[in-house]
C-alpha cells in the first residue's frame, strides 16, 4: 500500500501545529490497515480539524459545526460496507454533544478522532468545552468560571465501547488508530495537541506537558469492558429482519347498495378509554361499504388516558370538500367531558338532528331530538358504549344500518374480538 | 370500486414507498409522527433503513448522509423540528443533496399547538435557509395529493439535486379520509442521474442543471462539502466560479418553473371572480364555490399544488380573465405577497385565519360575497 495523502493538497498547518503530525500518523494508519480509498470515507467538522477531508485521497464529506457524526452514521447505515472516519475539534465536541453521545449509545462501526488543542483554533483562540480552567485564552475572563469535560469518561458513561487517549505526538499514534480502526463498533481516540497559532502562544505546553496531563487524568487505553455489545448496525439489521409484514393499506369494497345515499355528519362525544376512535373507524367502514366517501378528525387530549375524546365524521355520496362538522345529523353523546368540548354546538343542532345521549350524562339544551339510553341498565360496560351506541343508531337507522354496522365490526375486529362485539351489540338489538 | 382508508401521513409513507424511497431518519412530533410510525412498519420489510435520530438536526444530518450513498431518503416533522432541520437544510439547497422533507404544519409561532391546523411555514420553508437559495415546495389538499405529490417530490429531488418540502397540514396529516389509490395516474419514477464518464468532477453542471451524481462509496471518489465550493468539491474564493454556482443554484430550480408547476383550476363560465388557495383550505373554497355557483353566483378557483418556485407564469395565465382576485389562506397572508407581486395592478382581496381551526365555507362565501 502507499500513502493516501493528497499530494496536491499537502496540509496547511500552523507550524509546531499538532493537527499535521496527527494528519501524518492518520495516513499511516490508512496505509497499515491496507484501506481501500474508495471504500473509506473522511468526515470532517469545522475548524482547522475541519481540513482533514481535503488531504486524503479517500471520499470526503465536510459539514456543519458538531453535526459530523450525523453524516458520519447516515453514510454507514446506508452503506456497512464503508470505512467511516471523523474528525472533530473540542469545539465540535461541545456544540455537539449530543450527537457524541448518541454515537457512543448507538455504537455504529465507526472511528471518531476528537482532535482536542483545548481552545478554538481557527476563530481566533476563544474558549471551548475542554479549555482548563486557569488557562489564559481569547475569552477575557468566560473560562475562568468553567470546568473543562473529559470526554472520555462521557463517552464511557454514554456506552462506548472503545475509548483511547493518547497525545497527540504519541510514537505509537497510528498503531492506536489502526487498533481502534479494528474495533467493531463505535471507537473514540482522543488526542491532546498544541495549537501553536492560539492557545500556546499564552499558555505553557509541550509533548512533554501534553503526557503529564495523560498521565494525570483516567487512563484509556481500547476496550470498555462494561460496554461490550453488539455492533449497532448488525443488531439493526438482525432486528429488522424480523419485521416481514408489509402493511397493506385498509381497503373495503362497496358491499350494500343503500336506497337513499344521504350526507351524514356524525359527532361522537365520549372520553379517553371508551374506544371513541374505533367506533369512528367503524362508522367509516359501514359508509365505505355502503359506496360512500368519508372523513374523519379525532381530538383527544395529549395525555391520551385523560380527558375527552371526540370523533367526528362525515359520509357522503360526494367527493368530501371541508372535512369539519357544520350541521350534525346524528350526535353521540356518552361522557360529560366530550360534551363540554362541543358544549356550543347543541344549541345550534336541527330539530331533524338525532341526538343519542347516555342517561348519566348531562347535555345543554337543545331544539334537536334527544333519546335517552340506559346503557348501565343493559349491563353495557362503559369502554363498550361507543359501540353499544352505533348498535341503537343502526336500529333507529340513523347513519347505519345492521347490515353495515355488521359488517363494520367484521372489517375492524379478528373474529375473537369481532364475536364479542357482536355479544354487546345484540344487548341493544334485543333491548 | 374498493376505496382505501388513511390519514394523509400514512398516504405519504405509501407514497414514499412507491416512489422507492429506502431510508427515513425522523424525531417524534406531533402532527407529523405517524409519518414516521408508518415509514418503520413499512421500510423493514422491504428492505429499508427506519431509525430515529437524537433529535432534528441528527435526523436530517442521517438523511444527508444516506442520501450521499445514494438512497432516496424520507423525512417528516413540523414546525419546531422544522426549527432545528434548518442548518442542514442550507447544506443539502447549498451541495445539492436531494432530500423529501415532509412539515406537517401545526399553529406556530415556536412551540405553538401541537395539535393544531395552520399554515404556519409556507415562507419559512422558502427562506429558512442561508443564502437565500430556491427550494420546492408541493402543497397537498388531501390524502390522495399526500400519496402522488411525495412520488412527484421524490421526482422532484432527484432531478434536480435539491430538498423538496411537502407543506402538509394537521388538518390533513392526520385526517382520515376514503381515497381511490387505483385512480391516481402515477408519474414514471426519476431516478438520480448518474455520471457516466471517466473524469468526475463532483459539481460540474450545465448552467440550469444540476451536477450528475456519484454516491460516496463507489469506485469513483467522490467529494460533497458544506463550503462555498468550485466543480472540484474543494473550498474557492474565486468571484466568478463562486458567482457562477450561486446562479446555477438559482437557475436549475427557477428556470424549471413551469415544469414544476402543479396545480387544480375550475373556471365557471361567467365568473368575475377567481379564488386562489392551496392546502386543506382548498377544499372549503371548492365547496364555497359549488354553493355559490347553485345560488346564481359562478366563481372560479384556483388551487395551487406546488408554491416554490412562484408559479408565475400560471398565475398570470389563470388570473388573465378576472376583474377581481381572491386569495384565503390559513394564516396571517404568507403567500398573499407572492401573488400580489405576480398579479400587480389586480384588484386582489385577501382572507387569512389562523386561530386552530378550519377555515368554513360559509365564511369564504361571505368573503367572496362582500366587496
Ligand atoms: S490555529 Fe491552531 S489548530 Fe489551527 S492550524 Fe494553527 S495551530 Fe493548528
Ligand atoms: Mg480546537
Amino acid at each position: 500500500m502507499t500513502s493516501l495523502l493528497n499530494a496536491e493538497r499537502p496540509p496547511v498547518f500552523c507550524p509546531g501545529c499538532t493537527h499535521e503530525r496527527i494528519t501524518k500518523e492518520l495516513d499511516k494508519a490508512l496505509e497499515k490497515k491496507g484501506m481501500a480509498p474508495d471504500k473509506t470515507v473522511i468526515v470532517s467538522d469545522i475548524g482547522c480539524s475541519g481540513l482533514f477531508d481535503t488531504f486524503f485521497n479517500v471520499h470526503a464529506l465536510h459539514g456543519l459545526h458538531g453535526r459530523a457524526l450525523t453524516y458520519a452514521q447516515g453514510l454507514k447505515l446506508a452503506d456497512p460496507t464503508l470505512n467511516v472516519i471523523v474528525t472533530m475539534g473540542d469545539g465540535g465536541l461541545g456544540i455537539g454533544g449530543a450527537h457524541v453521545l448518541a454515537a457512543c449509545r448507538k455504537n455504529l462501526d465507526i472511528t471518531l478522532i476528537v482532535l482536542n488543542n483545548f481552545n478554538f483554533g481557527m476563530t481566533g483562540g476563544q474558549y471551548s468545552s475542554t479549555t482548563p480552567t486557569d488557562a489564559t485564552v481569547g475569552s477575557e475572563f468566560l473560562n475562568h468560571a468553567e470546568v473543562p469535560i473529559d470526554i472520555c469518561a462521557v463517552a464511557e458513561s454514554a456506552g462506548a465501547t472503545y475509548i483511547s487517549r493518547c497525545s497527540g505526538h504519541d510514537t505509537a499514534l497510528a498503531d492506536i488508530m489502526v487498533a481502534a480502526m479494528d474495533h467493531k463498533g463505535f471507537s473514540l481516540v482522543e488526542t491532546l495537541g498544541m495549537c501553536t497559532g492560539r492557545y500556546t502562544k499564552k499558555n505553557q505546553l509541550t509533548p512533554k506537558a501534553l503526557d503529564a496531563m495523560i498521565e494525570a487524568m483516567p487512563r484509556k487505553n481500547g476496550l470498555v469492558a462494561k460496554n461490550q455489545r453488539a455492533e449497532y448496525g448488525e443488531a439493526y439489521r438482525e432486528l429488522a429482519l424480523g419485521q416481514t409484514h408489509f402493511p397493506m393499506p385498509v381497503t373495503i369494497e362497496k358491499q350494500f347498495d343503500p336506497t337513499a345515499p344521504k350526507r351524514e355528519e356524525i359527532v361522537i362525544l365520549g372520553s379517553a378509554g371508551m374506544r371513541i376512535v374505533t367506533a369512528g373507524d367503524m362508522v367509516c367502514y359501514a359508509g365505505m361499504a355502503a359506496g360512500m366517501n368519508v372523513s374523519m378528525k379525532n381530538d383527544y387530549n395529549i395525555t391520551v388516558l385523560r380527558g375527552q375524546s371526540v370523533s367526528e365524521i362525515l359520509i357522503s355520496p360526494e367527493k368530501i370538500g371541508y372535512a369539519g362538522i357544520e350541521a350534525p345529523t346524528v350526535v353521540v353523546a356518552i361522557s360529560d367531558e366530550g360534551v363540554q368540548r362541543r358544549k356550543a354546538m347543541f344549541a345550534t343542532l336541527s330539530p331533524d338532528t338525532f341526538v343519542l345521549k347516555e342517561k348519566s350524562v348531562s347535555i345543554p339544551e337543545t331544539p334537536a331530538m334527544v333519546v335517552e339510553i340506559d346503557f348501565k341498565a343493559l349491563k353495557v360496560k362503559r369502554h363498550d358504549w361507543a359501540l353499544a351506541s352505533l348498535g341503537v343508531l343502526a336500529k333507529e337507522g340513523r347513519g347505519l344500518t345492521p347490515d353495515l354496522l355488521a359488517y363494520a365490526v367484521g372489517a375492524r375486529f379478528n373474529k375473537k374480538v369481532a364475536a364479542i362485539a357482536m355479544e354487546t351489540l345484540g344487548k341493544i338489538s334485543g333491548s | 370500486m374498493a376505496l382505501s382508508f388513511m390519514e394523509g401521513n400514512e398516504a405519504v409513507a405509501r407514497g414514499a414507498m412507491a416512489a422507492g424511497c429506502t431510508f427515513f431518519a425522523g424525531y417524534p412530533i406531533t402532527p407529523a409522527t405517524t409519518v414516521f410510525a408508518n415509514m418503520l412498519k413499512m421500510l423493514p420489510p422491504k428492505g429499508g433503513i427506519c431509525v430515529q435520530g437524537e433529535d432534528e438536526i441528527a435526523s436530517m444530518g442521517y438523511c444527508i448522509g444516506a442520501s450521499m450513498a445514494g438512497r432516496k431518503v424520507l423525512t417528516a416533522t413540523s414546525g419546531p423540528g422544522l426549527s432545528l432541520y434548518s442548518e442542514q437544510i442550507s447544506f443539502a439547497v447549498g451541495s445539492e443533496i436531494p432530500l423529501v422533507i415532509v412539515d406537517v404544519q401545526r399553529l406556530g409561532p415556536s412551540t405553538g399547538s401541537a395539535t393544531r391546523g395552520a399554515d404556519s411555514d409556507i415562507q419559512f420553508m422558502r427562506w429558512g435557509n442561508t443564502g437565500g437559495v430556491p427550494v420546492i415546495v408541493l402543497v397537498p389538499k388531501d390524502a390522495l395529493d399526500c400519496y402522488l405529490l411525495t412520488i412527484k417530490a421524490f421526482n422532484y429531488a432527484e432531478e434536480f439535486r435539491c430538498p423538496v418540502f411537502i407543506a402538509s397540514n394537521k388538518e390533513i396529516g392526520m385526517t382520515k379520509e376514503s381515497v381511490d389509490l387505483d385512480a391516481v395516474d402515477l408519474p414514471e419514477l426519476v431516478e438520480r442521474k448518474k455520471y457516466q464518464g471517466d473524469n468526475y468532477v463532483p459539481f460540474e453542471a450545465a448552467p440550469d442543471a444540476a451536477p450528475d451524481f456519484l454516491p460516496i462509496g463507489g469506485e469513483t471518489l467522490v467529494r460533497q462539502t458544506s463550503s462555498t465550493h468550485g466543480t472540484d468539491g474543494y473550498i474557492t474564493i474565486d468571484p466568478r466560479v463562486i458567482e457562477a454556482n450561486q446562479e446555477r443554484l438559482q437557475n436549475k430550480i427557477l428556470a424549471a418553473e413551469e415544469r414544476i408547476t402543479l396545480y387544480e383550476e375550475n373556471h365557471r363560465p361567467g365568473a368575475k371572480t377567481l379564488v386562489i388557495s392551496y392546502g386543506v383550505t382548498s377544499r372549503a373554497v371548492d365547496d364555497a364555490c359549488d354553493l355559490l355557483g347553485e345560488k346564481g353566483v359562478p366563481v372560479s378557483s384556483l388551487t395551487l399544488k406546488s408554491l416554490w418556485p412562484v408559479p408565475e407564469t400560471l398565475l398570470v395565465k389563470a388570473a388573465e380573465n378576472y376583474d377581481r382576485i381572491v386569495v384565503i389562506e390559513m394564516n396571517l397572508g404568507q403567500y398573499l405577497g407572492e401573488i400580489q407581486r405576480v398579479l400587480c395592478g389586480k384588484n386582489i382581496k385577501f382572507y387569512g385565519q389562523m386561530n386552530g381551526i378550519l377555515i368554513k365555507p360559509g365564511k369564504i362565501m361571505e368573503v367572496i360575497e362582500n366587496d
